[in-house]
């Protein structure tokens, strides 16, 4: 895993995105950046480049599921890993999340030792 | 309402502040709401869509909620703040998510719209439907706070 590339956690509960911060900094990653929603996501990776974004699923302006699309809508972000990290556990979900080519899903509430399986499942 | 419904959301209460807060909580014997004064200093609504209509809401005291948002940040919070606040929002949240799921598997679909925060002593929380209103009570080892479940037939 490269610990030096920058990951984009998007939650509209800053208590969310503290939590996924302080799991990713205690596994090594120096840059972590954060965004309310997808729109401010958006934004966000026109400004830099990002290595992983980790997304909640509901959030007002943009929500994780319309990010996804939006990104594998364009050529730039079709092979950027994603994981979904949301309360939203039911089968549609997930399966719409799959067909909108999401990396890895989690659903909420986890453990850090879920967030490092998945992340060394993507990176290795 | 189906009592069948209380569970899943009994399960998912226990299971979040346990995996999130490391809190081991207990609960208590569910009764009959009557009126709306919420029973903690903040509480986290969040509506109920679908095959049925409702709201559920959780209400903290100020110490137990403290304390279970110290041990989900590992470090200590000495008030209600506005990071506990948001705190209960996301709890409520997760609640909601895992109950949902559970109740899918009983052939239920529900969604549920993003938590309303109310803070402040002796606050109201509004069911946003006539129906009986379920109140679950559960201890840990810093205090209390309730759970609330109304949801139509």
């Amino acid at each position: 895993m490269d610990m030096g590339m920058t990951v984009l956690v998007v939650d509209d509960f800053a208590t969310m995105r503290r939590i996924i911060k302080g799991v990713l900094k205690d596994l090594g990653f120096k840059n972590v950046i954060e965004a309310e929603n997808g729109k401010v996501a958006l934004s966000e990776l026109k400004k830099e480049e990002i290595g992983l974004v980790i997304a909640d699923w509901n959030m007002p302006e943009m929500t994780g599921i319309d990010l996804l699309k939006a990104l594998r809508s364009d050529d730039r972000f079709k092979e950027l890993p994603f994981i979904m990290v949301t309360a939203e556990g039911q089968k549609a979900n997930v399966i719409e999340a799959v067909k909108a080519g999401v990396t890895n899903y989690i659903v909420k509430p986890f453990t850090p030792d879920t967030l490092k399986q998945k992340l060394e499942a993507i990176f290795g | 309402m189906d009592v069948a419904l209380i569970n899943p959301f009994i399960d998912a209460t226990l299971h979040v502040l346990k995996t999130m807060g490391t809190t081991d909580a207990k609960p208590g014997k569910p009764y009959l709401k009557k009126d709306q004064q919420a029973k903690g200093d903040v509480s986290a609504v969040i509506g109920l869509t679908g095959e049925s209509n409702g709201t559920i809401s959780i209400s903290f005291p100020e110490q137990s909620i403290v304390a279970v948002v110290s041990r989900m940040f590992g470090e200590p919070i000495s008030n209600l703040n506005g990071d506990v606040t948001d705190a209960v929002g996301e709890i409520a949240n997760m609640i909601s998510g895992q109950a949902r799921q559970k109740l899918e598997v009983m052939g239920r679909i529900l969604h549920g719209s993003i938590p309303s925060v109310i803070v402040g002593k002796n606050h109201q929380i509004r069911h946003i439907t006539t129906y009986p209103v379920i109140a679950v009570p559960f201890e840990t080892e810093n205090g209390g706070f309730t759970i609330e479940i109304c949801i139509e037939e």
